[in-house]
């Protein structure tokens, strides 16, 4: 499966000055950002910083009280909303499963955008939800209880219903919250190969050396603002990781992917 | 993975689940049964054959026939309105509240219908007409009043449910009270509609209950589409294209109309609008909503206890609401023991 | 969630909480004295107060003695008895489940009590309250039992919302049953008619006699139980590590309120909210050092029953309000504005 490559090759989704919050607090003020298309871009800052937000925002889940973000060139408040859920997939970071229910139904709710009050359920549902199970490895757990799987697996579901949405773009919310390591790879990989198939993928991660092994385009914020953007060779450096997180530290280069480890400085306390 | 069961009419292209499907044809099997049943016992019993005629006007029995259709027929088409109309409303309000608890007889929309109506009854000896216009004030005001009282920068829903309590405790005191303030007619047909009969169903109810059920539950059955997917967290459903905050606000309405238009008609009847969809669920084993299975199950529930209701002490006759409500407290103890050996 | 004071923990500042728990417990007292003397007075038949204390020392056998005598004293009493053992039982119970909408009406329990008595009179048709007290023990126990387990469905311990939903749930199946037998019982219909919605009236000395007994035991138990408790509100494993013998105390908190539940429910029929808004104002008056908390609670809910039931002679006069409707009335905003103000737990 892989997504249908666009004309434009320029950024699909953008921000222009967007002010992002909650009721009474601004968390991202006058941000601009574009998010490039084909890229497995990853944003990363501190707690706080407004990445979750942010990601939120530019997914249309939290509405922007200044500036505006666009879809394919347009506002994309302009759009209906099935409409962008045809373009835009999302992985909330809390999604609850309800009760009971089995990996391929949840699956199948992806598909709501493309299905109406007449066309309920077609063949081509079926093979995108089929697609979307294999995509994500998830097949052989098809009529299985969503609440009995693994951690993992259960990520790796959801993704799934994302999946059969058959969106060019895909946005995940801190995937890899409360999964162990094994579990984070595995969700990591999966985006990574969704986005060498020509998916957009934009991830928002707080686990800096995944980020940095993962990522083909950073995104680095710091209390609402971004600090930094672009190839992850260009933008680390242990300078910034000390402006931004406060962290004194060194960077080696991992053995494996050669992307840089952040190495904190031994504390002389 | 296999292909799923399509029944496809022209535009039309639905998924047909078998199970579900079996599940439907059986309750309205019950349902058909019921309704003989219903309308050939009495203290004037019927055959089958004398029942029939009467239904027909074929007969040659007058007072059969006056008791067919006058009085059973019409007790008989409403429990099933009735029913349809609280087994949706619960079904629409367990998953919006998050809770399978969150049932509007037990958040206070029942009681509150039940106190537009009283108010009808006791302080302007209102008609039928009346009567239903203000179980519905007092549904729609009562929803309001605990919306609002339970909005804080947000609405959580556990919190609406808690406050649908406390209100419901506060109505239902407000309600005895005006039991004991009005006059004595007033007050004998307050306390008997109170707890829920089908005593005094005229076809003029029939017909009230029946016109607004035809605009509310077809609402309630699209409806569901984007409900089932609610249920999966606001974000969730925003993702896959669903308005939330449009379509909550409809879903609200719809329910609250739908359980003030069954209170109007019949006085409150509790636990059918809480167990009826669960029932329906365990039975179809669908994901998702199951209105059409609900509303079905929550029919033949309020048929079979109008039934219990008529016959068990005869000549005495018990409110319909004591029954479902004693039916109510076996299922939560089977519930109950569900989860004992579940946990064990 | 109220903070916890421990005895181990640094002495409050004396001058604030000291103060308030003073005037508290004065106002209380001054209350309860005040509106046991109007209950006294207030009635279908009303009698001036300087009546009222001439009868009650020399009761001259006219129509006005008879009814403070044989009606109004004992129903003072009995709802004074009847209101500490509501109060009480609903402190005792907030404090246990750690949940500030713990009440023995909302979680069902008075509805257990009272089913099992309605059943047992049906049953048995013996309608003396010594025979009907046991069950309505142990139907507060049952009905305990059955929402605690009932709000803990798929979870190992029920959060706040989960038990008054399950609360809820079990007290109106068990209403319903309640009145399906006494509307097929004439029995349990001529003796509960009124009762079923908590009244006080035509309740006389010996409904009194029968539970007070039961209820100064469970006063008493409560009350030792004070210090546990305090200890116990920083959460089992911390009161353990105190050295407090969790299992018993749990052990000791559900018979006590089981005896009080069951015996008010037994005595007046059930009633909601007394238990859960008296506790809430003793705790802000006094803290939550349940040495302190108690015993305003002992005195400041049968003022309150006392408050409920006077306006309920009042309000419809020359007919009577049950006082249960009363509390419904009065105490469900008290319900609704603690669900607002306090931050409760979610699912």
């Amino acid at each position: 499966m892989s997504a249908t490559v666009s004309e434009q090759s320029g950024p699909r989704v953008r921000a222009r000055d967007v002010t992002i919050g909650y009721a009474d607090r601004a968390v991202v003020s006058g941000l601009d950002v574009a998010i490039p298309t084909g890229e497995l871009t990853v944003i990363i800052g501190p707690n706080a910083c407004g990445k979750s937000t942010l990601l939120r925002g530019l997914a249309r889940m939290l509405p922007t009280r200044a500036g505006v973000v666009e879809l394919d060139g347009a506002p994309i408040g302009s759009y209906p909303a099935k409409e962008i859920a045809r373009r835009l997939g999302m992985l909330p970071q809390s999604p609850i499963a309800p009760d009971g229910i089995v990996v391929e139904d949840l699956v199948a709710r992806g598909r709501y955008p493309h299905q109406g009050l007449l066309r309920q359920w077609t063949p081509q549902d079926d093979d995108a939800v089929a697609g979307a199970l294999e995509r994500a490895g998830v097949a052989d757990l098809a009529t299985r209880p969503v609440d009995e799987l693994s951690g993992g697996q259960r990520q790796r579901v959801w993704i799934a219903m994302a999946l059969a949405q058959q969106t060019p773009i895909l946005f995940l919310d801190e995937p890899t919250t409360y999964l162990d390591i094994a579990h984070q790879v595995e969700v990591l990989d999966l985006a990574r190969s969704l986005q060498r198939d020509g998916f957009t993928v934009v991830v928002v991660l707080h686990e800096l050396n995944l980020a940095f092994r993962y990522a083909t385009h950073l995104v680095v914020m710091k209390a609402g603002a971004i600090v930094a953007e672009g190839a992850v060779a260009d933008v680390v450096t242990p300078e910034l990781i000390e402006e931004v997180y406060g962290l004194p530290c060194r960077l080696v280069t991992d053995p494996e992917t050669g992307t840089p480890l952040v190495v904190p400085k031994a504390s002389t306390r | 993975m296999k292909r799923k069961r399509v029944l496809v009419l022209g535009p039309l292209s639905v998924r047909v689940r078998p199970r579900s499907l079996t599940v439907g044809i059986a309750l309205l099997a019950a349902i058909v049964v019921l309704t003989v049943v219903a309308v050939m016992a009495g203290d004037y019993p019927l055959t089958i054959g004398q029942t029939l005629a009467a239904l027909f006007s074929a007969g040659d029995d007058p007072l059969a026939q006056f008791f067919v259709q006058g009085q059973r027929l019409p007790r008989v088409v409403c429990a099933v309105l009735v029913g349809l109309a609280l087994a949706c409303s619960g079904a629409i309000f367990q998953p919006l509240a998050g809770n399978p608890l969150g049932s509007p007889d037990i958040i206070g929309f029942t009681v509150g219908a039940a106190t537009g109506a009283l108010v009808q009854i006791t302080l302007f000896d209102g008609g039928p007409a009346a009567t239903a216009l203000g179980a519905v004030l007092g549904g729609f005001g009562t929803a309001l009043v605990v919306y609002l009282l339970a909005w804080r920068s947000g609405l959580a829903g556990f919190r609406l449910v808690l406050v649908g309590i406390g209100v419901a405790a506060v109505l239902q005191g407000v309600n005895s009270l005006l039991v004991v303030r009005a006059s004595l007619t007033a007050a004998q047909t307050a306390a008997q509609w109170l707890a829920g009969s089908f005593n005094t169903s005229t076809w003029s109810d029939v017909a009230i209950t029946a016109l607004a059920l035809a605009v509310l539950v077809p609402a309630a059955v699209v409806l569901s589409r984007p409900l089932g997917a609610m249920t999966m967290g606001d974000e969730a459903a925003i993702g896959i294209g669903i308005r939330v905050e449009p379509t909550r606000l409809a879903l609200v309405i719809v329910g609250v109309a739908l359980v003030s238009v069954a209170t109007a008609a019949a006085g409150p009847i509790a636990f059918v609008a809480l167990a009826a969809p669960q029932l329906a669920r365990r039975l179809t084993g669908a994901p998702g909503v199951g209105m059409i299975a609900a509303g079905l199950m929550g029919a033949m529930l309020v048929l079979a206890s109008d039934l219990v209701a008529q016959r068990l002490f005869a000549p005495t006759q018990l409110p319909v609401g004591v029954v479902t409500g004693s039916l109510g407290g076996l299922y939560l103890i089977w519930v109950l023991t569900r989860e004992w050996r579940r946990n064990a | 969630m109220t903070a916890a004071a421990v005895a181990a923990a640094p002495p409050q500042p004396r001058r604030g909480v000291g103060r308030r728990r003073f005037w508290g417990i004065a106002g209380s007292v001054a209350a309860l004295i005040l509106l046991a003397a109007l209950s006294l007075a207030v009635g279908s038949n009303p009698i001036p107060l300087d009546e009222v204390w001439r009868l009650l020392w020399t009761p001259d056998g006219s129509v006005d003695a008879s009814v403070v005598h044989d009606q109004r004293i004992p129903r003072t009493l009995l709802l004074v008895v009847v209101g500490s053992a509501l109060g009480v039982s609903g402190a005792l119970m907030q404090s246990l489940t750690r949940n500030p909408l713990a009440d023995p009406g909302v979680l069902g329990i008075n509805a257990g009590a009272s089913l099992a008595v309605v059943g047992a009179v049906a049953v048995f048709g013996l309608t003396s309250i010594w025979f009907f007290l046991w069950f309505a023990f142990a139907g507060a126990a049952a009905g305990a039992i059955i929402v605690y387990v009932l709000g803990s469905t798929g979870r190992t311990s029920p959060t706040p919302v989960r038990l008054a939903l399950a609360g809820v749930a079990i007290s109106m199946a068990v209403s319903s049953l309640v009145q399906t037998v006494i509307l097929s019982n004439q029995n349990a219909f001529n003796e509960f008619r009124f009762w079923a919605a908590g009244s006080a009236e035509g309740r006389g000395f010996p409904v009194l006699t029968a539970v007070a007994g039961f209820i100064v035991v469970g006063l008493v138990i409560a009350l030792c139980l004070g210090p546990a408790l305090n200890a116990l509100a920083l959460g089992e494993e911390t009161g353990r590590a105190l050295g407090v013998r969790v299992g018993l105390v749990r052990a000791g908190v559900m018979a006590a309120v089981a005896l009080l539940a069951g015996a008010a429910t037994a005595a007046i029929g059930p009633i909601m909210f007394v238990g859960l808004a008296v506790p809430y104002l003793a705790r802000a008056l006094c803290g939550s050092d349940q040495r302190w908390v108690l015993p305003a609670t002992m005195i400041a809910a049968p003022a309150a029953l006392l408050a409920a039931d006077i306006v309920g002679r009042v309000i419809a006069h020359p007919a009577e309000v049950q006082v249960g409707i009363l509390t419904a009335i009065l105490g469900g905003p008290v319900f609704i504005a603690l669900v607002r103000r306090r931050r409760i737990e979610a699912l």
